[in-house]
């Protein structure tokens, strides 16, 4: 059976992790926002913002590590911008994320072209080594998939406990939360709704740029137009899948990232010489759908999602 | 910081902040073109005449109007009833594909049958399109921004199926494409030696009739009620699930003519980079003119002739034509901005 000959080995479960990376930075970014309150449909553009600066970067002539920090310095600066904009004047966040998703895309092009103007093929950068963690990365199955990758996965698994932690188990968690469900009961803390919420969606941005620059920096080291090519919306469906919890949405990354590896490989047996090789790529799309509607029954949508806060107002 | 309600903002404050954004808009874009090391004015009149400035020209930004309208007239009148249609680019690929399926030889009929039949077809097939993510908002509340969103990959992919394989024209050399359309199947030219198709006075026609429907009819007040207000207009007694329903394949039935007349009008045969990006630029249109069908028509002008002039000064000085898609971009936000400026006051504390 070819099917369970692909699921038991062990690069396909690396590959798997190595696909749900830059989704899982992606989904903790719009994960956050949300829990705040914000719904970002700029997450598309910011992942290929992040994934153009991380890239450029390097090229430049700056380390690994500067590239992954000014791809999250970018992410934070348009996620200033749709804060701005949606928090204190309380824009419709549909349409300015949507906003916020055309100008960083054409942004990016308009700056990759100035900065490369005759380039046919973009430049490759030496991207993240794998980095093989002692011992555990000989153990079978496991050590390949999980112990062998590159530093900006196992980043990406410590964010999803990070946030987790800061979520539940601290005081900013508690408010970011709270600002989630019920941002008066936040006011009459003392604290400051607007300024909680900016903070989320800017951090939330910041993460989805580093999403977006693992693309660049650790899976195809270089920069082409339209590579994020709708990872952002999956994200958004897989924090819905995740039922708004980090722990969970981490799960759906893997396995909607394993479903992807596994139709890459399917495309390669028998089937696929039956099957277009355009309806395995509709899967990916097609399951985000389908994740949609199996968990709208028990949703658990924030409460104040996509509500605007105005101070002193019913 | 507060946000105040103005209860009579004055004509000073409503026109004057949607001008200052498109001042603002102006700057942004002089600061992209010194950003390329160009001189900003000589960009901005090379936009200009590149645009408007010979017959070629403008009939170049009519022509870049036409899906332009279709598309904007689809968002608009989905947002007005709050309904988010982000799939406008999917459902102009169900129009494309229908031109193709009747446009090339299948359907013999004169074109005095023929176009209405395959105009009346894309728009159905593009309500259907729209009709799922509907559906899936109103029996499973999910969300349709992401469904939408999710349906343009699915198309895209669907369209590349198409053309590499059923739809393929045997003689197009290898390249994924469709067969031409036969003549009778064809939107005329308005005139002899004029690059100009029926599909702009389609386009028109359709945001005249956008607007007697939202400003004459019941359909019109139902579904601004529902955008406003849904809960209100439940409470009320209108039947908010049936004129969601009824948007959205007025939406997509818009959107997909707007492929329709790419295919029939201007390219006679579809390939997969029909669109640009004529749906979500539709967004910037619809809301550039708040949302009114007759200012789409207005608003798909100025940003057509924003893509052809930069088009055009790019090939003369170099700088990206992206600089096109940024300054719309930058605009989008401007103007949401400006708009809610027009009608609040800010308030510090």
């Amino acid at each position: 059976m070819e099917i369970l000959d692909i699921l038991l080995s062990a690069t396909f479960w690396a590959a798997a992790i190595r696909i749900a990376s830059p989704l899982i930075f992606a989904t903790m970014g719009e994960l956050i926002c949300e829990r705040a309150g914000v719904l970002n449909l700029g997450i598309e553009g910011i992942m290929i913002a992040g994934a153009f600066t991380g890239w450029f970067a390097v090229y430049a002539g700056m380390p690994l590590p500067a590239g992954v920090l000014m791809a999250l310095l970018i992410g934070m600066a348009f996620g200033a911008l749709h804060g701005m904009l949606t928090v204190p004047f309380g824009l419709s966040q549909h349409v300015v994320g949507l906003g916020v998703t055309l100008l960083a895309t054409s942004m990016t092009y308009f700056t990759y072209r100035l900065a490369l103007p005759e380039v046919t093929s973009p430049p490759r950068i030496e991207a993240f080594a794998e980095w093989p963690v002692p011992v555990l990365s000989d153990l079978p199955l496991v050590g390949p998939a999980l112990f062998s990758q590159s530093p900006l996965t196992y980043l990406a698994f410590a964010t999803v406990a990070a946030v987790a932690f800061t979520l539940h188990r601290t005081p900013l968690g508690l408010a970011l939360r709270a600002v989630g469900e019920n941002p008066a009961s936040v006011e009459a803390q003392g604290l400051s709704v607007t300024g909680l919420r900016i903070g989320a969606v800017m951090a939330g941005s910041g993460l989805m740029a580093v999403g977006g620059a693992f693309l660049t920096m650790s899976a195809f080291n270089s920069f082409f137009f339209e590579m994020v090519n709708g990872r952002g919306w999956i994200c958004i469906a897989l924090v819905v899948f995740g039922a708004w919890k980090p722990w969970k949405s981490l799960l759906g990354a893997i396995l909607f990232a394993a479903f992807d590896a596994l139709q890459i490989r399917l495309q390669q047996t028998p089937i696929g010489a039956h099957v277009p090789y355009q309806v395995f790529l509709m899967m990916p799309f097609a399951l985000s759908i389908l994740a949609l509607i199996l968990m709208s029954r028990r949703a658990e949508v924030p409460a104040a999602l996509m509500v605007p806060y105005n101070k002193g107002e019913r | 910081m507060r946000l105040e309600p103005i209860a009579d903002p004055g004509l000073g404050r409503t026109l004057g902040f949607p001008a200052a954004a498109l001042a603002a808009t102006l700057a942004f874009a002089m600061a992209l073109a010194m950003a390329a090391g160009a001189d900003p004015l000589v960009v901005l009149g090379l936009m200009i005449k590149g645009a408007a400035g010979s017959k070629f020209a403008l009939l170049e930004t009519l022509n870049r109007a036409t899906p332009l309208i279709f598309t904007g007239l689809a968002v608009a009148v989905a947002f007005r009833a709050k309904l988010w249609n982000i799939g406008a680019e999917a459902q102009l690929y169900a129009g494309a594909i229908i031109a193709v399926l009747l446009g090339t030889g299948a359907v013999a009929l004169p074109w005095p049958l023929l176009l209405p039949l395959s105009a009346l077809a894309a728009a159905v097939a593009g309500s259907l399109v729209l009709l799922g993510p509907a559906t899936l908002k109103l029996r499973f509340g999910v969300d349709e921004v992401v469904t939408t969103l999710l349906f343009n990959f699915i198309m895209l992919l669907f369209v590349s199926y198409l053309l590499e394989g059923p739809m393929k024209d045997p003689a197009g050399m290898g390249w994924p494409k469709s067969q031409r359309l036969i003549a009778d199947a064809r939107l005329p030219r308005i005139a002899d030696g004029l690059r100009l198709h029926w599909g702009f006075l389609l386009a028109l026609i359709a945001a005249a009739g956008v607007w007697i429907v939202q400003t004459r009819t019941t359909l019109g007040y139902e579904m601004r009620a529902v955008g406003l207000n849904p809960t209100a207009a439940r409470f009320a007694g209108l039947p908010v699930g049936r004129i969601m329903i009824k948007t959205a394949l007025l939406s997509g039935g818009l959107a997909a003519l707007a492929g329709w007349s790419e295919v029939a009008g201007l390219k006679g045969s579809l390939t997969l980079d029909l669109s640009p990006g004529f749906g979500y630029t539709g967004i910037i249109v619809a809301m550039l003119a708040l949302l009114n069908p007759l200012g789409v028509v207005v608003s798909a002008l100025f940003v057509a002739g924003v893509f052809v002039g930069a088009d055009s000064m790019s090939r003369a000085i170099g700088v990206p034509t992206y600089i096109a898609d940024a300054l719309l971009a930058a605009s989008l936000l401007f103007m949401v901005l400006a708009l809610l400026l027009a009608r609040v006051r800010v308030r510090r504390g």
